[in-house]
């Protein structure tokens, strides 16, 4: 079982959070031209890295806000929480 | 190589069975093979072994970080079956249907392929009619499928939970009858044993630590053992993927995850098919020693840890004693997980890459080990011939660019979306 302190609850179990994805990954500028690639990159290529991962969680069952984590892909260590705005 | 068989058997009893010839060597690594292939589990082994039969290159190494079979290939739950409807993935996976049914005389080693069927649930009209819809896909590929009615689910599958005030009654199935399962570990070591006959060195406990690339072209690795030269190599490494790739500064459209299975304590025959519940994620089978073989969700977030976590195989049993209601009697015997490579779509990859010389075959989500013998057979020919072959064509690396994309059921690394 995962703990994960929501940057608003705080301590709370795995149970009650749905997971999000790399949230390294940026979407490309609106109103900007945007090449097949660049799409193509956002969309579909992720480097799923081993060890720390900047990810995104939601709160779903709790306060319903996105958030990231920072955790090791292969011990499941969570190394801190922030807030979407926030970076590491 | 020494051939197994009942003579073998009995002419070796009389030696107390001490003069077995190995299954397969050890040897030390040559600083430079025609082809290497990196991963030694079921479709590196198999790759192999097709590339000595199919094209008469036997000057090829399996390098592999563990050992053999220790992976994906002997972690699975031993479903082999081909019910598709794309064209690409029917063909492929019925291609392999094929494989399998000679599996154990060709390579001299009983992988005891159990064509014992597959019924997956369906809970709904609208399921039932899909269900349909897939069926006569199946059959127009010559493809076995029957849609059985909730009536002829129950001949076969009566302890399955039938009463009416369920939240998900069963309406009925699609089965593939020619389905079935086998004996995971025996196909990687079938395989390896007649690699290793034909001149193919297996090479355990060695990591590669980098690639040699030279103007656009392979020229070899490095490993933990020293240089491997070599001007075609074929990646084959499931859950590591994307830890290689990175090596090559190659970005894929693959995630890893961890899926767990777990069995139960044995008990006598009750279940001769493959079930899958059709409300959720969860399949059942039951092995030859009695045990009841379960497997489900994703874990659901990335990770490389071979080891899973309650909430998910909570979850998912939770499906299985909804269908099988007996289920919830009996002891759990061992959990356990493997890393999945997740494609985007939920297809795997079988094609060249931006690299010469340099193979790629991955994504194979839930599916790897059905697909084994033709993913070697299709990655052989395509590392051979330096080109693809019609039956992997669908499986391009480029699909995800130009939006040729096989979603056949839309099960991608997103599961938070399904």
């Amino acid at each position: 079982m995962l703990h994960i302190k929501c940057p608003y609850c705080g301590m709370r179990s795995q149970n009650e959070f749905a997971y999000g994805g790399d949230a390294s990954v940026k979407r490309p500028e609106l109103n900007k031209e945007t090449t097949d690639s660049e799409w193509d990159s956002f969309v579909y290529l992720r480097k799923s890295l081993r060890g720390k991962h900047l990810e995104l969680w939601h709160h779903i069952s709790g306060c319903r806000q996105w958030f990231k984590v920072q955790r090791d892909t292969a011990t499941h260590e969570i190394f801190k929480t922030l807030k979407p705005s926030e970076d590491i | 190589m020494q051939k197994y068989s009942v003579f073998n058997l009995i002419k070796n009893a009389f030696t107390g069975h001490k003069n077995w010839e190995v299954a397969w060597k050890d040897p030390t690594p040559k600083s430079e093979y025609d082809v290497v292939i990196i991963g030694g589990g079921g479709h590196g082994l198999a790759t192999a072994y097709y590339l000595a039969k199919e094209h008469n290159i036997t000057n090829v190494a399996i390098i592999e970080k563990g050992w053999i079979g220790g992976g994906n290939v002997g972690r699975n739950t031993t479903i082999i079956r081909s019910n598709y409807m794309h064209d690409d993935n029917a063909r492929f996976s019925e291609f392999g249907m094929n494989l399998w049914r000679n599996m154990s005389q060709e390579l001299n080693f009983n992988v005891m392929f159990s064509p014992r069927g597959i019924i997956n649930l369906a809970h709904s009209d609208a399921q039932m009619n899909v269900f349909s819809r897939r069926g006569n896909s199946m059959r127009l590929n010559g493809i076995d499928a029957v849609l059985l009615g909730r009536e002829e689910v129950k001949k076969i599958i009566p302890m399955a939970d039938f009463s009416e005030n369920v939240r998900f009654p069963i309406f009925g199935g699609l089965m593939q009858p020619s389905a079935g399962t086998a004996r995971h570990d025996g196909v990687a070591w079938g395989y390896a044993r007649q690699a290793d006959s034909m001149g193919v060195d297996i090479i355990q406990n060695c990591e590669v630590t980098g690639f040699d690339v030279v103007g656009g072209k392979i020229k070899g690795i490095r490993t933990s053992k020293g240089d491997i030269k070599a001007n075609k190599v074929g990646l084959c490494v499931a859950g590591s993927t994307s830890i290689l790739a990175e090596k090559l500064n190659m970005t894929l459209p693959v995630e890893t995850h961890l899926l767990q299975a777990c069995v139960s304590e044995p008990i006598k025959p009750i279940l001769d098919s493959v079930v899958t519940f059709g409300a959720g994620h969860f399949y059942c089978s039951q092995s030859d020693k009695g045990e009841m073989v379960m497997g489900g969700d994703l874990d659901g977030y990335n990770s490389y840890a071979q080891r899973g976590n309650l909430p998910t195989l909570q979850h998912v049993l939770t499906e299985g004693i909804a269908m099988f209601p007996f289920l919830s009697k009996l002891k759990m015997l061992r959990t356990w997980g493997g890393i999945m490579d997740m494609s985007m779509d939920g297809s795997p990859i079988i094609d060249k890459t931006h690299i010469e010389g340099l193979y790629l075959n991955c994504g194979w989500c839930y599916g790897g080990f059905k697909a084994t013998p033709a993913s070697g057979w299709t990655f052989a020919h395509t590392i051979a011939q330096d080109k693809v072959h019609e039956l992997n064509a669908g499986y391009s690396l480029n699909r995800f660019h130009t939006g040729h994309l096989l979603d056949e059921k839309g099960l991608g690394t997103k599961t938070w979306i399904s």
